[in-house]
């Protein structure tokens, strides 16, 4: 690991300014990709701003109809949270399958969000429950916030707050894990809101990506009978030693499948 | 970048002057001279490097030493009350037969504690072989393992740690 300035900032605004003016300084949340990265050389960031002090970014409320989960919230704390579990209990689900016990034990919402790994669970919960991000600076809704292989609509200096969950009438999430690194080799995020469906994909490309096909034939029936011909493409898929496009592109309807099956269960 | 640290590890106050890129694990060892923590992968797949910060199982390999400023730490050398006293769960390591090389086993035992608390004193096989998905061992094939964490739960109920 190459050397860095280091900055614990008890607060938002202390970490803004940290931020301010340092081209090549990196905001840390619970640091589960970031510290790996730092160990291989992969990145050689100036000043690494640690927001783990920062006291009000940690927390799961519900307002009215929606969870609003703080962006430095671990991931044990979200999937061990009553009101998550009650309200949406599909994303209690999806953190408690990220990683192992002791990286859920650090590893948070907004780092996994703000970092948009190819492989990463939260994004398709953003997406596919039509999420809201907050920042320091304003709101980003959830379509068009991931751009792309660790890619975000966030601007230099902008931290994500929290992010706003509206509950789903329906949901689940299903994830096909690499056996070694239980990563998600593909992830499907269903979610039923009145009528309106809304199926979220990762782990299978570049970035989380919505199917528009299935959500369409979801949304008139709202089986897996009803996806059962729809065939993703492979083209833009990721192909690597874990599996080639056309193999994601074929879990992706296995996973969208058993997803619905569990959402109406 | 130098930064001085202070947090207390098993009971007792440590300080020192690190880097800013000093894993937890490296101020342990190296600075502290306390090798009972491993380094097995480092790259937070295979749990040797378990250790609990402020009661939370964490890998130490994949956290700054100055990220645990100030916090209370307690690795495997913490465990045991007295010399020759261990910790239910080391207890029934030694008793099942768990380990073999033992590189693995702090890991295990500060991994199993972790997940005994959790799960409030109650697990079933299914549980534990799930919860072990952070911790490798390339001896025993898990199985005395799992018996051993399976035997030390209502011990450390009993012993009420």
């Amino acid at each position: 690991m190459y050397d860095f300035a280091y900055h614990r900032p008890k607060s938002l605004a202390d970490a803004v300014s940290a931020l301010k003016g340092k081209d090549e300084a990196r905001p840390m949340a619970g640091g589960m990709t970031l510290i790996p990265t730092l160990k291989q050389r992969l990145a050689k960031p100036s000043d690494v701003i640690d927001l783990g002090a920062i006291k009000d970014l940690a927390g799961v409320k519900v307002e009215g109809s929606n969870v609003v989960i703080g962006a430095m919230t671990r991931h044990f704390d979200v999937a061990s949270s009553a009101d998550v579990k009650r309200m949406i209990p599909a994303l209690a689900e999806l953190a408690g399958m990220i990683g192992d016990p002791a990286v859920r034990n650090r590893g948070t919402i907004g780092g996994s969000i703000a970092n948009s790994d190819p492989a990463a669970d939260y994004p398709a919960a953003v997406v596919a429950l039509n999420a809201t991000i907050t920042t320091n600076t304003g709101k980003h809704a959830a379509d068009g916030f991931f751009k792309g292989l660790f890619e975000t609509a966030l601007k230099d200096g902008e931290l994500i707050t929290s992010v706003s969950f509206p509950k789903p009438d329906k949901a689940a999430y299903m994830k096909f894990r690499n056996p070694a690194s239980r990563y998600a080799m593909v992830g499907v995020f269903v979610a039923k809101t009145g009528n309106t469906v809304r199926v979220a994909v990762t782990g299978a490309g570049p970035s989380v990506f919505r199917v528009k096909a299935m959500e369409d034939a979801l949304s008139k029936n709202f089986t897996s009978a009803a996806i059962k011909d729809i065939k993703v493409p492979a083209d833009d898929l990721n192909s690597d030693i874990h599996g080639s496009a056309e193999y994601r592109a074929h879990l992706v309807g296995v996973m969208a499948r058993r997803a619905v099956d569990a959402a109406n269960k | 970048m130098t930064i001085s640290v202070a947090m207390t590890v098993n009971g007792k106050p440590v300080s020192g002057k690190v880097e800013a890129r000093t894993l937890l694990v490296q101020f342990l060892r190296e600075h502290l001279g306390m090798t009972g923590t491993h380094v097995g992968c480092d790259t937070s797949q295979c749990g040797a490097c378990v250790v609990h910060v402020d009661g939370k199982s964490v890998k130490s390999c994949t956290m700054l030493a100055v990220q645990a400023d100030g916090a209370n730490v307690t690795t495997i050398e913490g465990l045991a009350s007295s010399p020759d006293k261990l910790h239910p769960m080391q207890e029934a390591f030694r008793d099942n037969h768990a380990l073999q090389c033992g590189f693995c086993t702090p890991g295990m035992v500060m991994s199993a504690i972790d997940m005994v608390k959790r799960h409030n004193y109650q697990l079933d096989e299914a549980t534990v072989r799930h919860e072990l998905e952070g911790n490798l061992c390339r001896c025993t094939g898990y199985h005395n393992i799992v018996k051993a964490i399976l035997a030390a739960a209502p011990a450390m109920k009993a012993a009420g740690v």
